[in-house]
């Protein structure tokens, strides 16, 4: 189930516990829809529930009814696997039908298994080979800039995507390019398809990284709603360079078999797993 | 016959362009004083990125601008776009068909004496492994300006290969490049040689020279590899019984592989190929092209080998 809002974002107020609701919805969505499918990536899905949920409910501006509208802020899906995620929010707001959701992988389905942005409205980018979607985002905010218009860009990466060279391409030339209209977050969740990043490829020290290519770096509890609201608030006052959000989640959040599990980045929950996800996520 | 740079050409057209449409960007890899798109930066500083030496973020940049509504023009040389950010033209403007144009320069082995790691003698294979793309390779400085207009005002994702050498001005003022289409420079019901690029001015003198020998060869100027011209090519399989094509790049997946997959399907005449099999090396334009078999004389052997091969 969903809400199915199909209203500018604008018009409507939410509160922590509404966006705890919206969050336990789109938790069951994604962990049904993956089993439906037979295939899919829920650990890195369920990680990043709470930031997609904030911007699409409580930071950005954007309209279901005209997903093209010119001054909509733009959210990227970098980490392309966790297309689960998205079409729940998406479908939340009713820029799809709940009931499409559970196509998702199908044949004849909108709904590729990692999003494809000429079929389902309201995907910005197609992505599923990482790293793309920061440079891409580059993009759209030099377009703002040039014709002045004030759209913010989100853009959210995995932190195995980070081992990706384009990534710190594109850092570079945002920080270089003073996209201080361009926000990234990582979900930071510490595990990547082979295992533990310290085990397959460590990143740390991330939050040094970034400042070293000349980012604002705010880092969060990534499933914390007042902790990520805050820190897209105070994005929008840093001038003249690009900030990242570094939030620190963890990887299946919400079912506990899956919580820290690397096996579940990849694989969908069976029937019986399915059942105890949905009786732990309430 | 006046030579020209193509490149000169492009950097030039490009400001002109930029005059007209203020949705047209350039984009740039650390080359735009080889490739000349630095004309258009310095006429239109911001709407012009130099993105350092990152090719993989010049092509997904360039799509973040077009998904926005412009029109971006993003080079390079060719031995490094699609090869060095192939993920990137496929995942990022291939398959939602942007409207990004990718324009290189120092297609071939005419870049001469960089040597075999700048010589792009795969690039056509590459860009014409990707659905939806247009891909063309200009011959001279007036089919090149052309090129550049429409790519401008076509929807839609485009290859453009430019050589790095002067090419003598061949086709003339009054003539039309129609995407998608071969250009007819000579009539001939002989045989029918089909060029591209660098190889155009070349096949035309091979074509003089068979004309001595009795021998009338039609000559095509096919600089739409992609979408091929098909018709135009299968009338000529049915009409001269033969083909010689002549192109800068290996002899898989360039223009001799794109005919002979039509012809084999609608129309099979004996064929050869006037192209590259291995890489070169560093030397002098004109000394390689000899070497490696892509001047005029060549394609006169392979035209009599062919004319021979439709006798029997």
């Amino acid at each position: 189930m969903t809400s199915n809002l199909n209203v500018p974002s604008d018009r409507i107020s939410f509160s922590i516990s509404d966006l705890q609701e919206v969050a336990r919805r789109i938790r069951r969505n994604i962990v049904t829809m993956i089993h439906k499918a037979g295939s899919g990536h829920p650990g890195g899905s369920l990680s990043a529930v709470e930031i997609v949920t904030t911007l699409y409910f409580k930071v950005m501006r954007h309209n279901p009814s005209d997903c093209r509208w010119s001054e909509r802020d733009r959210f990227i899906l970098s980490k392309g696997h966790a297309a689960p995620l998205l079409y729940a929010v998406l479908a939340e707001w009713g820029y799809i039908p709940s009931e499409e959701l559970m196509t998702l992988r199908q044949i004849d389905s909108r709904l590729q298994g990692h999003t494809e942005c000429r079929l389902v409205p309201g995907v910005e980018m197609s992505a599923g080979a990482l790293g793309q979607g920061l440079s891409f985002s580059i993009g759209m905010a030099l377009a703002g800039r040039l014709d002045k218009q004030n759209y913010r860009v989100y853009t959210l990466l995995g932190d195995g995507e980070c081992d990706e060279g384009q990534v710190w391409e594109a850092a570079m030339a945002a920080a270089h390019f003073k996209l201080d209209n361009l926000t990234a977050i990582v979900d930071n969740n510490g595990i990547q398809l082979d295992g533990f990043n310290k085990d397959i490829m460590n990143i740390e020290p991330l939050a040094m990284k970034w400042q070293a290519f000349g980012w604002e770096v705010i880092e969060v509890d990534g499933h914390s709603f007042p902790q990520l609201i805050e820190a897209f608030n105070n994005v929008k006052t840093i001038k003249g360079k690009p900030a990242v959000i570094i939030a620190h989640t963890i990887k299946g959040k919400g079912v506990s078999f899956m919580e820290n599990n690397p096996d579940f980045h990849g694989k969908a929950p069976n029937s019986e797993e399915l059942a105890k996800a949905l009786k732990e996520l309430g | 016959m006046a030579e020209i740079s193509l490149r000169e050409v492009y950097g030039k057209t490009l400001v002109e362009l930029g005059r007209l449409n203020p949705d047209i960007v350039v984009l740039d890899a650390d080359l735009s004083k080889s490739t000349m798109t630095r004309y258009f930066a310095e006429t239109f500083p911001d709407r012009f990125f130099n993105v350092g030496i990152a090719e993989q973020n010049l092509i997904s940049i360039a799509a973040g601008l077009a998904a926005s509504g412009k029109i971006p023009f993003a080079s390079t040389f060719a031995v490094f776009a699609p090869g060095r950010c192939f993920d990137q033209v496929r995942m990022s403007v291939a398959q939602p068909h942007l409207n990004v144009k990718i324009v290189t320069t120092h297609g071939g082995i005419t870049v001469g004496e960089d040597g075999i790691t700048h010589q792009a003698i795969e690039d056509l294979a590459l860009a014409c492994a990707l659905p939806g793309f247009t891909v063309v390779v200009p011959a001279d400085a007036t089919e090149t300006a052309q090129v550049i207009r429409v790519a401008a005002e076509i929807e839609g994702p485009f290859y453009i290969r430019l050589p790095r050498m002067k090419l003598p001005d061949i086709l003339g003022e009054k003539y039309r490049f129609v995407p998608g289409k071969a250009g007819e420079l000579k009539p001939g019901d002989d045989l029918t040689i089909a060029a591209i690029g660098v190889m155009v001015a070349p096949a035309l003198k091979a074509a003089g020279l068979l004309q001595q020998m009795g021998i009338e060869a039609r000559v095509l100027n096919v600089s739409t590899l992609m979408p091929l011209d098909v018709d135009a090519i299968i009338k000529a399989a049915q009409e001269t019984g033969a083909i010689v094509t002549a192109e800068e790049h290996l002899e898989h997946g360039g223009l001799g592989s794109a005919i002979a997959r039509e012809t084999a399907k609608k129309f099979p005449v004996p064929m050869e190929m006037v192209a590259l099999n291995s890489y070169a090396q560093s030397g002098k334009p004109e000394d390689l092209l000899k070497r490696y078999g892509l001047t005029a004389e060549d394609i006169v052997q392979a035209a009599r080998r062919v004319v021979e091969r439709k006798k029997r």
